[in-house]
């Protein structure tokens, strides 16, 4: 369990959003050292004193406006340009690439004030049948597959969030929204909501369990099923996959 | 500029009056107000997946009056100006209470209007257009009330003789605000009737 | 003594139409909910620090029915209504209603607004504003609990949040939203149109730039959120779905998503609304303290133009979780870190107000300089969150807590103080006590700064927002020790404010008497007595210059020349 900076990091591009901060932090830590000893400089250098006059300008010579604008614009491309592009570049590689369906566990989660319901498609591999799984906060999925999980909620906007795969995405109620992840860590980690959603929203926890081998996820799903028969439809569709 | 005689230039942004360009200001916020509720309406009609059409539900022909009501207003409210302009006082109390008694008319027609599609099954929560079209037309209405009763108050201060050659300001301005409520009409006739 | 009829008490200073009196009243109802929003936030930083302990004193008071603790249905309403309170009804009649309202006619030039009866009106739709958000505490079910932004349907359905504090506060904040748009027409009008004679708008002082710019964006935002409190209260009491879809919808169609975009598209102008008076503010502040003209006036003046534009265009960096294109993200993130550019040049320009100057360190530049180092981290830690990858990561936790507390708390707070310690003088005509203010700075800086800057630390751990309980979460258990040390620091920051209200309020009776302008500044509110007369000026006043023109060369007495002093007429430029 980490005790400082980032949970860890089960995923297959979380380093991605990491290396995110680490960037950004460089590069504005650097302009915020710039500034904040510029400040402390002229603080110190040009205080006030019994002989000391202040240098007359008002700063709109072409000289002034071209150092400004100029370092304006550096800091933009170094900076906010040079994030922006890496940004994009991380969006696409843990946004832009959703795997095949055919790869891919599928799992339907629908969040509820306060739970997470979560659907397997079962053996025969397609949604709404009667040999469906569904759980209670409880998303078991098998290490080093990807995953792709659809989203509804059932009355308010939940978020569902995966702080060790630095991902979230929100569940709003009328739309099916979708993430996808890829796991290579086996073992327990949690699931938390992150869109307040009522009196109930600090304890709207549930439980990802990275299990080691497709054997040891199929093994848990079979002996979820003999639980019992759930709800058949909870109304929407993978948009025309099977 | 030379210096030694800017300091008597004065320099206001826009060469009109101070209550004219005060209510241009408040009259975007009104504008902003109207898009806020358009713009939703545009969005919600877009994603819908279906819409009933309007000319089976609304009483078209009577809407239509009403916009024949609320035009002839604003026509009566630009004469009122040019009689203040012209310092006519008859002329100028006989128009604002035209205007003021056209803006009743329309206020009359449409609660005749709601209250009949109300006992129809058309309300504000029948349905997502009838949720739209009243509360559209509900602010619309509520404006074109808040009109009335400033017509009514201009009417009281014109029998009092403020109003003058030298002194219509606030006819215009009111008048300004008319002409808006008026043009929020037909764009509100335009897209909750005919399209 | 003035030949005029003396006006009867409740005409005076109840039912005024006198600028300078309606911001006073604008001050104190502000500093007001600046505390009530304030020990909101404490017992949020004790509840978050000892989960589900009573709360030491004031506990047995406020949570009654659960022996003085907090309870799961009490905490949404807490952080409710302090983000509510904070931006609606402390900082905005701070920073716009009081000083835009005392300085605005002053510093134009004129003997008082445009429409001074309209003034009056938009103080007392705040106050009935804000009496109603007070009322709303104390109905069954107690205040609204759906959070600042009001999000349906959490919001729009009372199957979710029964009870009438919800519509109370909506309510409130559309009386507000209308007091502060009169306010607008009353700002825009005045800058605009009643400036004295040579007072060009080159000429005008940072701060009424500012709140110029804010008065535009609200006059254009401020309707968009209106509409869309409108329709919630039709959803929630009428039986409409405009934001409903699914099961709590009663019928189809509704947009749930369509909420958040009438909301952000004012709630990001919003948040540069506050701002901008404050960035006035520190740039005509820095030029006097440091007794040179403010560097690069225009292109300040056109940076904070920029924003302007730029601020109502960005709304969707408050939505990337939303399932939006990612194509219409990453426009939304290079449109907002955009914003870099004129922030930048401000910046800059700031630092060239105070390079070669003759800085002096008093209470109201302590704070400026606070502003400065605050809005510094503020903005930077803005483009953590404006890359969408990695906003989809920090959203909803305490990174951008503590962001946007480091902009607004910390700058705007800052930014309040600077312009109450500047212009009491001239408002009430004594002095507030330097010593004390000092303190007061130094306490608030240091204890700020650890608030917050932990916060952020907390939101890299993924520690989500507006939870009650953070011990829920066993990944948060570790962390656990960090909300407990922002508890205390809160509480001595809570504790440091109370070195400023014991100088205001004994200043108010007791302090000294001050001179009319103990600052040496030039611009036009301080040609005028401390306090001014009651009309401000019997004649408009002539204007040579900028309100900038200190240090300048061949003054024989002083460094500085008012902008009514007719030397100015010879200067190369002004």
């Amino acid at each position: 369990m980490q005790h400082w900076g980032f949970p860890v990091d089960i995923s297959t591009t979380g380093h991605y959003v990491d290396g995110l901060f680490w960037l950004a932090s460089g590069l504005t830590g650097v302009a915020f050292l710039a500034v904040v000893g510029a400040l402390g400089y002229f603080l110190i250098r040009y205080r006030a004193s019994a002989t000391r006059r202040a240098y007359y300008t008002h700063g709109d010579s072409r000289g002034a406006l071209f150092v400004t604008g100029g370092l304006a614009l550096l800091v933009f491309c170094l900076i906010d340009v040079n994030l922006a592009y890496h940004d994009h570049t991380a969006w696409d590689v843990v946004w832009g690439s959703p795997p095949s369906s055919r790869d891919a566990l599928r799992v339907e989660v629908m969040p509820e004030q306060f739970t997470w319901n979560i659907r397997y498609a079962g053996p025969d591999g397609v949604f709404h049948t009667a040999d469906d799984v569904t759980t209670i906060n409880q998303l078991h999925i098998p290490a080093n597959r990807p995953v792709i999980v659809q989203l509804s909620s059932k009355d308010v906007i939940h978020s569902f969030f995966l702080p060790n795969l630095r991902i979230k995405m929100d569940a709003v109620p009328g739309l099916v929204t979708s993430l996808y992840f890829e796991a290579v860590k086996p073992g327990t980690y949690e699931i938390a909501c992150a869109e307040h959603c009522g009196f109930g929203h600090y304890r709207m926890r549930g439980f990802l369990v990275v299990e080691e081998s497709t054997k040891a996820f199929d093994t848990w799903l079979a002996a979820q099923a003999n639980e019992g028969s759930p709800d058949l439809s909870w109304g929407w569709d993978w948009g025309g996959q099977t | 500029m030379d210096r030694a005689t800017s300091a008597e230039v004065e320099v206001p942004l826009l060469d009109i009056p101070t209550g004219k360009f005060g209510m241009w200001v408040f009259l975007v916020s009104e504008i902003m107000f109207f898009t806020g509720l358009i713009g939703s309406y545009i969005v919600l009609r877009l994603g819908a997946t279906s819409w009933p059409k309007p000319g089976e539900i609304l009483n078209t022909p009577l809407l239509g009056l009403n916009t024949l009501v609320l035009l002839s207003s604003s026509l009566t409210m630009a004469l009122a100006l040019h009689a203040a302009q012209q310092d006519c006082q008859g002329a100028l109390k006989r128009n604002l209470l035209l205007t003021a008694a056209l803006g009743t008319s329309f206020l009359l027609i449409k609660g005749y209007d709601y209250v009949h599609m109300w006992h129809k099954g058309f309300t504000i929560s029948s349905s997502l257009f009838g949720s739209c079209y009243y509360l559209l037309t509900g602010f619309h209405g509520l404006h074109v009330l808040s009109g009335v009763i400033l017509l009514v108050y201009l009417w009281a201060a014109a029998s009092r003789g403020v109003f003058s050659a030298a002194q219509y300001g606030r006819i215009e301005y009111s008048g300004l605000y008319w002409h808006f409520i008026d043009i929020v009409w037909v764009v509100l006739f335009a897209i909750l009737c005919l399209v | 003594m003035t030949t005029e009829t003396r006006l009867p008490f409740w005409r005076r200073y109840i039912f005024s139409t006198n600028h300078k009196v309606i911001a006073v009243q604008y001050l104190f109802t502000g500093i007001t909910f600046l505390a009530l929003g304030g020990l909101m936030a404490l017992l949020i930083r004790w509840q978050l620090a000892y989960p589900w302990q009573p709360v030491p004193f004031i506990g047995k008071l406020l949570f009654a029915g659960s022996g003085g603790a907090v309870t799961p249905e009490a905490y949404p309403m807490l952080f409710t209504m302090h983000g509510g309170i904070m931006v609606f009804f402390a900082i905005t009649p701070i920073l716009l209603g009081a000083l835009g309202n005392y300085t605005i006619p002053l510093e134009v030039g004129a003997r008082d607004m445009a429409f001074p009866k309209l003034n009056m009106l938009s103080y007392w739709f705040l106050f009935v504003g804000s009496s109603i958000l007070l009322v709303s505490f104390l109905v069954p079910g107690g205040a609204a609990g759906f959070g600042w932004t009001i999000y349906a349907p959490l919001s729009a359905s009372t199957e979710v949040l029964p009870g009438w504090g919800q519509d109370l506060f909506i309510l409130g904040l559309a009386l507000d939203a209308v007091s502060i748009l009169m306010g607008g027409v009353n700002y825009i009008t005045t800058i605009m149109q009643l400036r004295a004679p040579g007072l060009t708008l080159r000429r005008l002082p940072l701060t009424l730039w500012g709140l110029f710019f804010s008065a535009v964006l609200n006059t254009l935002w401020l309707p968009i959120v209106a509409s869309a409190l409108f329709m919630v209260l039709c959803d929630r009491r009428l039986g409409t779905a405009f934001f409903l879809a699914g099961p709590l919808a009663p019928h189809t169609g509704g947009q749930v998503l369509l909420f958040q975009h009438l909301f952000w598209g004012f709630g990001h102008p919003e948040v540069y609304i506050l701002i901008l008076p404050v960035w006035g503010l520190v740039g005509d502040l820095l030029s006097v303290f440091a007794r040179k003209p403010a560097f690069g006036y225009k292109a300040t003046v056109w940076s904070m133009f920029a924003i302007t534009i730029l601020s109502g265009i960005v709304w969707g960096h408050h939505m990337f979780t939303s399932g939006m294109n990612p194509l219409v993200g990453k426009a939304f993130m290079v449109l907002t870190v955009t914003v870099s550019v004129p922030t930048a040049i401000f910046f800059l320009n700031w630092l060239g107000t105070l390079w070669r100057g003759a800085i002096r360190l008093t209470v109201p530049m302590l704070f400026t300089l606070g502003v400065v180092f605050v809005f510094a981290i503020g903005g930077l830690t803005g483009l953590f969150n404006a890359l969408q990858t990695f906003d989809v990561y920090i959203h909803d936790t305490y990174f951008v807590v503590g962001h946007f507390h480091y902009t607004l708390a910390a700058s705007v707070l800052f930014g309040t103080f600077a312009f109450i310690y500047f212009w009491f003088p001239k408002i009430f005509g004594r002095q507030m006590n330097t010593r004390l203010g000092q303190l007061h700075f130094w306490c608030s800086f240091v204890f700020l700064n650890a608030v917050f800057s932990v916060m952020m630390f907390l939101g890299l751990h993924g520690h989500m927002r507006r939870i009650a309980d953070a011990t829920a979460y066993e990944f948060l258990k570790p962390v656990q020790h960090w909300n407990v040390f922002i508890g205390w620091a809160a509480l001595g920051l809570g504790l440091s404010q109370l070195l400023f209200f014991i100088n205001f309020l004994y200043s108010l009776f007791k302090g000294a008497p001050t001179p009319a302008n103990p600052w040496d500044a030039g611009s036009l509110a301080w040609t005028v007595s401390s306090p001014p007369p009651e009309h401000n000026y019997a004649t408009p006043p002539r204007v040579f210059c900028g309100p900038h023109e200190y240090g300048v060369p061949s003054l024989t007495n002083g460094d500085w020349l008012s902008q009514t002093d007719p030397q100015a007429a010879k200067l190369a430029r002004s």
